[in-house]
């Protein structure tokens, strides 16, 4: 007689455990689209302070940071597209983080760039981004990066130089920071104030020093936008130039070329040329996607 | 003849063992019995011989290595066949926190029945095992006898055709054991089957049409008691004592079994007058001399004693 | 349909109903209760959000543990109590036992939270609090965490048919933890730009059950509306998921040589 088995409709079984899974994977996707779409669906952090959690956490504080890390992340990066201009959140999540982890440096960074910038693209909370950095600066001082931060948002965001300055110098101080970099940085800021060169000096440490492409195309639009700023008081200087030799304002760049005080015909960083205003002043080509820097 | 109430075939369990598990302990090889309806079918064998290991085999609560098995010409795998079958475990255990009649009609429950007529069979059977002044304690503080009758009263309550019982006796005292024999005699009155093993050869000697031996997993005879034991030769015994402070030689001393001053000794018929003669000679006075019937416990005993020296060696004593 | 797991399920639910167990864990929840209503008198203006997330927590927890606690021992004890012997000599499959048990812990469990939401209701109504229109969303927060229970009695259920309870207990709070953080485990390995990670911690992501999605203490907290659609999503993953679990340990449970 042939072998006796267990479960003789056990096949059946086995087959349908894959399907079902495949049906439950399904359904996922349904929740998650569901949960997506409904915008009164607010996230909510249950718990919104960072100490009470990490007594809650019962020491697996770095996995818990990472995860809320990993949240501000995916938050920052689904509100962005939605182009509302709403981090509530935002500041809670790198705060949360960095009191789980205080050497979480990537979230302090993320943080000075994001809640800094202005909305629709970051938070606009300048405040919340130079507290946050603060106490990075505070948890981490061999942490260089931290003290140029802060830098950063004085000199940038509040155009306030001397705090700027003294940020600059901190972190020069550090050992195995640029020093000379650092250095110069706080001397220009210190001296000169905003000006180009030192605007150019940081905003390149920022491109060099950040990872995340985002970050790098904002520090880029920066420089181009110095840039264009460079070349526009040259051509004030030829425009002046030309004032002096011919007793009236140039009515386009063709006549400063005709005057044999242009070679050719400059053009921005974007490639776009340069124009004169009826004011009689250089500017750049209304179509050129470069920015005049923040004034 | 009609179709056997139980039929198993070359039913073989190997377990494994060893701190690997990989070795394999044969614990059943290849059992191959047929027990006819209206039997009372005993199924001897010390502890250790796979009686268990059959029986939960038969139930589907552990999976065969090989062969087969059929009761009531269906299929063991065929869940159905369940409804006509009732099984005690051996050293049974019920819920706990249930009481005896709550626990029989849970069971009773599984056949279908009724609410009256459960009601009706739970009082009626729980009279039969005589339990029903305990109808209402809870199972926790039943005694291991109390529990077998429990035990008894739900293989039986849905009058199945076959029942299987595993050491249905243990654990009782003679009271209890002579009225489980009436159940069994009871059942065998209705037409039903009933297989049952034990390793108390009283029992089956009284109350089974026929039985089967297993040592060491091995099927050693079936037969009706009577059959299996005929195989030996009658011997005779004789009873003696020893006068006047003599001592009886060492060769018979060894051969012979002592209790206080009496001896017995066992020899073959044909011997017995020569046997006789020589304890006269040594000064023994005899004190009577009967024929002895071998039971089945010594053919249980030789079957035993064998097995455990020389494991290979079988012996078919089928009809 | 058989009737046989019905028949097992009672049976399971009186079990239960008579292990003194119970009654330790519904009074530690009607102790949650009286607790919250202290919280809530000391910080005025926030009664409700913290009655509400205290006791849904509590709820939840309680529900958890006694789903884990009762469930890896279901099948397991009765294996090693061996009274299970002579059930299944009864025409009764292994599958429906099984379907039966889970029957009568999920019924037990139901009851449960069915006396701590009335405690519940009975804390706000204490604290003065007329209910209003976004109560709703505590109920349907209980019914998520009805769902939530359901998958892990379930889960708990299928490692009993072959592991200890401790091993068992072990591994059913893994998976749930894991569960728990499963979308963050995601997003994670979105984020190293590492392809084989990313591609993994997806597909751990579709396979492992989701517990995030019944989470809607918050919500209830403040009152917010959750979607007709997203109840029925759940309910039916919880449903589809539940049945692969206890179809998987119905294959292993057939299989088993007992004792």
């Amino acid at each position: 007689m042939t072998r006796l088995s267990p479960g003789r409709a056990s096949w059946k079984a086995i087959v349908a455990i894959p399907l079902l899974f495949a049906a439950a994977a399904f359904l996922q996707v349904r929740i998650d689209a569901q949960t997506r779409s409904d915008g009164a669906q607010q996230e909510q952090l249950l718990v919104s302070s960072g100490a009470l959690l990490k007594k809650l956490s019962l020491g697996y504080d770095p996995l818990l940071a990472d995860i809320y890390w990993t949240r501000a992340v995916q938050y920052y990066g689904t509100r962005v597209g939605e182009g509302h201009g709403d981090f509530a959140l935002l500041d809670p999540l790198l705060n949360i983080s960095t009191t789980l982890d205080p050497h979480l440096i990537i979230a302090y960074r993320f943080g000075a760039i994001f809640l800094s910038e202005p909305k629709p693209i970051g938070d606009g909370r300048t405040d919340l981004a130079i507290q946050l950095v603060k106490r990075g600066v505070a948890a981490n001082p061999n942490e260089w990066r931290l003290d140029y931060d802060l830098g950063l948002l004085y000199y940038w965001r509040l155009k306030d130089y001397q705090p700027a300055a003294a940020a600059f110098l901190a972190g020069s101080n550090v050992p195995g920071a640029p020093f000379m970099t650092l250095k110069l940085m706080a001397a220009s800021v210190a001296e000169k104030g905003g000006s180009i060169e030192t605007s150019r000096m940081i905003f390149a440490e920022l491109y060099q020093s950040t990872k995340d492409p985002e970050v790098q195309k904002m520090a880029l639009k920066e420089l181009r936008a110095l840039k264009a700023q460079e070349d526009e008081m040259h051509l004030d200087q030829i425009v002046r130039e030309y004032e002096k030799r011919f007793r009236r304002k140039p009515a386009s760049i063709q006549e400063l070329i005709s005057a044999r005080l242009l070679r050719g015909s400059p053009v921005d960083p974007a490639g776009f040329p340069y124009e004169i205003g009826p004011d009689g002043k250089s500017r750049l080509d209304p179509r050129s996607p470069i920015k005049p820097p923040d004034q | 003849m009609g179709t056997p109430a139980i039929e198993i075939e070359n039913l073989t369990k190997d377990y494994p063992s060893g701190f690997w598990r990989k070795r394999m302990r044969r614990s059943l090889d290849h059992l191959s019995l047929r027990v006819e309806e209206g039997e009372v079918f005993g199924f001897l064998g010390p502890n250790g011989a796979g009686k268990t290991t059959t029986l939960k085999l038969l139930m589907r609560l552990i999976f065969p290595t090989e062969g087969t098995a059929r009761i009531l010409g269906r299929s063991i795998e065929e869940v159905a066949m369940h409804a006509d079958i009732g099984y005690l475990p051996e050293q049974p255990y019920f819920y706990d926190h249930l009481t005896a009649r709550e626990l029989l009609d849970y069971y009773a429950r599984f056949s279908g029945f009724g609410r009256a007529e459960r009601n009706q069979r739970v009082a009626r059977y729980l009279e039969l095992v005589g339990l029903t002044a305990a109808a209402k304690v809870q199972l926790r503080k039943f005694s291991k006898g109390m529990l077998q009758r429990v035990g008894i009263a739900q293989a039986i309550l849905h009058e199945p055709k076959v029942v299987f019982l595993d050491e249905p006796m243990s654990g009782l005292d003679p009271v209890g054991r002579r009225e489980v024999r009436d159940v069994i005699l009871d059942l065998k009155r209705q037409g039903r089957t009933v297989f049952f093993s034990t390793h108390i050869l009283s029992d089956a000697e009284m109350l089974c049409d026929r039985v089967a031996v297993l040592v060491r997993g091995k099927l050693q005879g079936t037969g009706a008691p009577g059959e299996i034991v005929s195989i030996n030769v009658q011997a005779m015994e004789i009873f003696f004592e020893m006068t006047d402070g003599r001592q009886l030689p060492q060769a018979l001393a060894k051969q012979a079994a002592q209790t206080g001053d009496r001896y017995r000794l066992e020899v073959a018929e044909a011997e017995l007058y020569a046997s006789l003669d020589r304890l006269r000679e040594t000064g023994a006075r005899i004190l009577s001399v009967t024929q002895v019937r071998p039971t089945l416990e010594d053919y249980f005993m030789q079957l035993v004693g064998r097995e455990a020296a020389a494991p290979h060696a079988m012996e078919m004593v089928t009809r | 349909m058989s009737a046989m797991p019905g028949v097992v399920a009672v049976n399971t639910f009186r079990e239960a109903v008579r292990d003194r167990v119970l009654y330790n864990l519904v009074f530690f929840a009607l102790l949650m209760m009286g607790a919250a209503i202290l919280v809530g008198q000391v910080s005025i203006g926030i009664n409700r959000l913290v009655i509400v997330n205290l006791g849904l927590s509590a709820i939840s927890v309680i529900g958890l543990v006694m789903a884990v606690f009762i469930g890896v021992g279901l099948i397991h004890k009765e294996i090693e109590k061996r009274t299970l012997y002579s059930l299944l000599a009864r025409p009764v499959r292994r599958w429906e036992f099984l379907v039966g048990k889970y029957g009568g812990l999920l019924l037990t469990l139901v009851v449960n939270t069915s006396f701590m939401t009335v405690g519940l209701a009975a804390a706000l109504y204490y604290v003065g609090r007329p209910f209003v229109r976004s109560d709703v969303t505590v109920l349907v927060a209980i019914y998520f965490i009805l769902l939530e229970l359901a998958l892990v009695t379930a889960i708990a259920l299928f490692f009993s048919c072959f592991s200890s309870p401790m091993l068992s207990t072990l591994f059913t709070l893994a998976i749930f933890v894991t569960g728990l953080f499963a979308s963050d485990i995601r997003d994670f390995g979105a984020l190293t730009n590492d392809r084989a990670m990313e591609a993994f911690t997806r597909a751990l992501y579709y396979l492992v059950p989701n517990f995030h999605n019944f989470n809607a203490i918050a919500a209830a907290g403040h009152g917010d509306r959750i979607p007709l659609a997203l109840v029925g999503e759940n309910t039916l993953y919880a449903a589809v998921y539940a049945t692969v679990v206890l179809v998987a340990g119905s294959v292993v449970f057939a299989r088993r040589n007992l004792k």
